[in-house]
C-alpha cells in the first residue's frame, strides 16, 4: 500500500510538471517525458460457467476476465530520448485483485538510437518481439481479450528481463532480424534457469506495399526456454514442469485503405499460428509428489479481420482454435475432453477520437466440450501523450 | 545445459556473424531524402535535382495525421541520409515510432539528417491551454505552414544550408539550383498575391483548420470550421447551427482538402448555394499539381473562382 501511495504520487507530480512544461515555454524542445495514462474497465457476463481451458499448462495471467464489473490493468507509461544515444520507456501496471492494489512493472527499458549499421539494443524488461500479438498492451487490442493460442501457450504474452538486438536490412522491402536472451523468469519459461539466462528466441519479418492501398508483413518467431520447477495449476493440484520449451511462431497481417487512406475505411486481415513443444517432468505437488515424463506437442491459431465501415466505427471477427495433443490425460483432476477447444468472436467499437474507445464483444466458447457465451462491454481510454499509430 | 540449448548458443552466434556481415551499407551515388510530406520532396528535388533522391511518406491524398508506421516506411527511414518533416507534431502518431524502429544513426533527431520545417518558420495558433476537450490540438501551434509561399521560401534556404553540410562536394551545385528557384519562387509569390488581392477580407468555411496560414497570407476570414473541434468529424448537430450562422452571411467559399470526406462541405452547400471546392494543399493532391508552382497556381484558380 505504502509503495502503491508513493508510486501515485510521483506520477501526480510528473503529470503536473508535464502540464506545466506543455503550458509554459512551448516552442522549445520538450525535455519533459511523453506521459500518459490508460484506463481500461470492463463488464463481463457469461452463460454458465465462466470458461477454463483444461488440458494444457498454463501460466501467467491466462484467465478470462472474471463475471462483473472489473478492471484491466490501468497503465501508466513514461518514455523519452535519454540523449541523443539512448530512448528510455517505463510502463506500469496497477491491478485491483478483490480490493488490494497491486503494482506491476509491465516494462522499463532502454534501447539504443545511434548503432552503426542498422542495429540496435534493446535491455530491460520488455514484451519480448515475438509474433504479432504478442508486443502488444491490452489496450491496444483489437478485441476485449487475447488470443486464446496466447492464453494457453504464452501466459497471454512473454515479457521477461533481458536484452534484444535487432537488426533492419539496407533493402527496398522491410527485412528486420532480431535475437533475444532472457532470464527465464516468466512463462513459458520459469525458474531462472541458466544462471539466469534461461529463454531465447529468434525473429524475422518481412513488409512491404502492394499498390498505395494495400500493405502487409509476415514473420516467423522461436522461443527456447528452460524451466526449473515451473508452476502451473490443475484443476485440484499445483503441479511444476522441469525441462525445455519450444515454440514456433508464423504469423502475417494484410492492411488494406483506399489510397492509404484509413480515416474513413479500411481492413486488416490478422492470423497467427503457434506450436509449444514441452519435454522434461512433470511433478504433482501432492502428498507425497508424484514426478512422470512428460513429453507433448500443442498447437493453435487464430484469425481476425476488422473492419473499420466509417469514421469511428469498426467491426471484427475472430476465430481460434486449439490443437492439444495428449491433453495432459492421466493426470488427476484434468479433464480430458476429446474435442479441440474452440471460439469464436465478434465485436464492433466506437473510438470518439484517437484516445478513447468504447467496445462490444460477444465470445462463443467451445473449450474441451463446454459451451458458454460471454459478453464484454468495455471502455480503453488514453490521456497525455498521442500515442503511436503502429502497423 | 541441455542439448537444445547448445544448438540455441550456436544459433545466436552465427546469427551475430551473418547479421555483422549484411551489416555494412552500400554507399549510394545520390543522397537519399525522405520527406514526410509531398511538399518538402518537391522542395528537395527542386534544390537538389540530379544528386538527389526524394520520396515522399505521405501522397497528396493521404491524410498526414493518420499515417501508420508501415514496414515500407521503416524500410526506408532506414536507407535514407536526410529525413525532412513537418515536425511540431504533426507527424507524432508515426514520425517518433518510424524514426526509433529504422534503426538509422544519421537521421535522430539533433542530428544533421533531420530537419524539421516548423523550426524555421514562426508559427500560428500556439494554444494558451492543452486541453483534449478542445479536440486533437497541435500542443506547439498550428503545423500546416505549406500553404503560405513565403514559408516555403524560409525552408527552403534552410534546407539549402543543410544540403551543403551533408553533401559538400557538390556545395555549387546546390547554391546555383537555390538561387535560380528563389528567383523564380519569389517571383511567383509576388505574381500569386497580387492575382489574390480580390479575396482579401472576403469570409471562407474551412473542414479542418489546416489553411491558417493561407488565410493569414491572403488576408481571408476564416468564419466557421466544419469539425467542431480539429480532428472529430463534422457532426448532424455542428452543421445545423452553421447553417443557421451562414445563412446571413456573405461566404466565398467551403473548401477542403482532396483527403476530406466530402459530405458535410456538400450538405452546407446544398443548402445554402455556397460552393464546396477542394484546394490543393500539396502537390500531388489535385490534377494539375505536379510541383510546388502549380499547387498555388490551382489554388488561385480555384479560389477567385469557386465552382464545384
Amino acid at each position: 500500500m505504502r509503495l502503491t501511495f508513493l508510486l501515485a504520487t510521483l506520477i501526480v507530480c510528473l503529470i503536473r510538471l508535464e502540464l506545466s512544461v506543455a503550458q509554459g515555454s512551448i516552442g522549445s524542445t520538450a525535455f519533459n517525458p511523453a506521459l500518459s495514462l490508460v484506463l481500461d474497465g470492463k463488464f463481463t457476463s457469461y452463460s454458465g460457467v465462466p470458461p477454463v481451458l483444461s488440458g494444457v499448462l498454463q501460466g501467467g495471467e491466462s484467465n478470462a476476465a472474471p463475471e462483473g464489473f472489473s478492471l484491466s490493468d490501468t497503465e501508466v507509461v513514461a518514455s523519452a530520448n535519454i540523449d541523443d544515444k539512448f530512448y528510455g520507456f517505463v510502463d506500469v501496471g496497477f491491478e485491483l485483485d478483490e480490493n488490494e492494489t497491486e503494482v506491476e512493472l509491465e516494462e522499463a527499458w532502454i534501447q539504443t538510437l545511434t548503432l552503426p549499421g542498422g542495429f540496435s539494443v534493446k535491455a530491460g524488461k520488455f514484451f519480448s518481439d515475438i509474433g504479432y500479438h504478442n508486443i502488444r498492451h491490452p489496450h491496444s487490442w483489437d478485441f476485449a481479450n487475447a488470443p486464446l493460442a496466447y492464453n494457453a501457450f504464452l501466459g497471454t504474452n512473454y515479457s521477461d528481463t533481458g536484452v534484444q538486438a535487432r537488426w533492419i536490412a539496407p533493402l527496398d522491402v522491410f527485412l528486420e532480424i532480431g535475437a533475444e536472451i532472457m532470464s527465464g523468469d516468466s512463462f513459458p519459461a520459469g525458474g531462472h534457469a541458466d544462471s539466469g539466462t534461461g529463454a531465447h528466441t529468434l525473429f524475422a519479418r518481412l513488409g512491404g506495399d502492394a499498390g498505395v492501398s494495400n500493405s502487409w508483413r509476415v514473420g516467423v518467431s522461436f522461443l527456447a526456454a528452460e524451466s526449473v520447477g515451473r508452476e502451473s495449476t490443475l484443476e485440484v493440484v499445483p503441479v511444476a514442469f522441469d525441462g525445455d520449451t519450444d515454440v514456433t511462431m508464423f504469423d502475417f497481417v494484410w492492411k488494406w485503405a483506399r489510397n492509404g487512406n484509413p480515416r474513413d475505411r479500411n481492413f486488416a486481415l490478422v492470423g497467427e499460428y503457434l506450436r509449444r513443444d514441452e519435454k522434461g517432468a512433470l511433478t504433482l505437488l501432492s502428498q507425497p509428489p508424484l514426478t512422470v515424463a512428460y513429453d507433448d506437442a500443442q498447437s493453435g491459431f487464430y484469425l481476425y479481420g476488422t473492419y473499420q465501415f466509417r469514421p469511428q466505427w469498426r467491426v471484427g471477427a475472430r476465430f481460434d482454435r486449439l490443437s492439444l495433443g495428449k491433453r495432459l490425460s492421466g493426470l488427476p483432476g484434468v479433464v480430458a475432453g476429446s474435442d479441440d477447444p474452440e471460439r469464436w468472436s465478434l465485436m464492433l467499437d466506437w473510438s470518439n477520437s484517437e484516445f478513447s474507445r468504447l467496445r462490444f464483444q460477444i465470445d462463443s466458447y467451445d473449450l474441451t466440450g463446454r459451451s458458454s457465451t460471454g459478453l464484454v462491454l468495455q471502455y480503453v481510454m488514453s490521456l497525455g501523450s498521442h500515442g503511436a499509430h503502429t502497423f | 545445459m541441455s542439448s537444445s540449448e547448445n544448438m540455441n548458443r550456436i544459433g545466436s552466434c552465427s546469427l551475430c556473424f551473418l547479421l555483422l556481415a549484411l551489416g555494412a551499407t552500400p554507399a549510394w551515388a545520390q543522397l537519399q531524402i525522405f520527406a514526410c510530406e509531398p511538399e518538402w520532396a518537391a522542395l528537395a528535388e527542386e534544390l537538389g535535382g540530379d544528386a538527389v533522391e526524394a520520396e515522399s511518406a505521405v501522397t497528396g491524398v493521404q491524410d498526414v495525421h493518420y499515417i501508420q508506421a508501415r514496414p515500407s516506411l521503416i524500410a526506408r527511414v532506414r536507407r535514407t541520409d536526410l529525413v525532412i518533416c513537418t515536425g511540431a507534431e504533426l507527424e507524432v502518431g508515426w514520425l517518433p515510432l518510424l524514426l526509433r524502429q529504422a534503426n538509422n544513426s544519421a537521421i535522430q533527431p539533433g542530428a544533421p539528417g533531420f530537419l524539421a520545417a516548423t523550426d524555421f518558420v514562426d508559427l500560428l495558433e500556439q494554444p494558451q491551454t492543452v486541453d483534449r476537450a478542445l479536440g486533437d490540438i497541435h500542443p506547439f501551434g498550428n503545423p500546416h505552414i505549406q500553404t503560405d509561399p513565403r514559408n516555403i521560401a524560409r525552408v527552403a534556404a534552410a534546407l539549402l544550408e543543410r544540403l551543403q553540410m551533408m553533401d559538400a562536394a557538390q556545395a555549387d551545385y546546390y547554391a546555383a539550383r537555390y538561387a535560380d528557384f528563389s528567383a523564380r519562387w519569389d517571383e511567383a509569390v509576388q505574381r500569386w498575391t497580387s492575382r489574390a488581392e480580390p479575396l482579401r477580407g472576403r469570409a471562407i468555411v474551412t473542414h479542418h483548420r489546416s489553411w491558417v496560414y493561407m488565410i493569414d497570407w491572403l488576408g481571408l476570414d476564416e468564419v466557421a470550421t466544419l469539425e467542431s473541434k480539429p480532428g472529430v468529424p463534422p457532426s448532424t448537430s455542428h452543421l445545423a447551427s452553421m447553417l443557421e450562422q451562414l445563412q446571413n452571411e456573405d461566404v466565398h467559399a467551403i473548401i477542403r482538402s482532396a483527403y476530406q470526406n466530402s459530405r458535410g462541405s456538400h450538405w452546407l452547400s446544398d443548402r445554402t448555394e455556397i460552393p464546396a471546392v477542394v484546394i490543393p494543399h500539396t502537390v500531388g493532391s489535385v490534377d494539375g499539381t505536379d510541383d510546388l508552382f502549380s499547387v498555388f497556381d490551382v489554388m488561385l484558380d480555384v479560389l477567385l473562382e469557386p465552382e464545384e
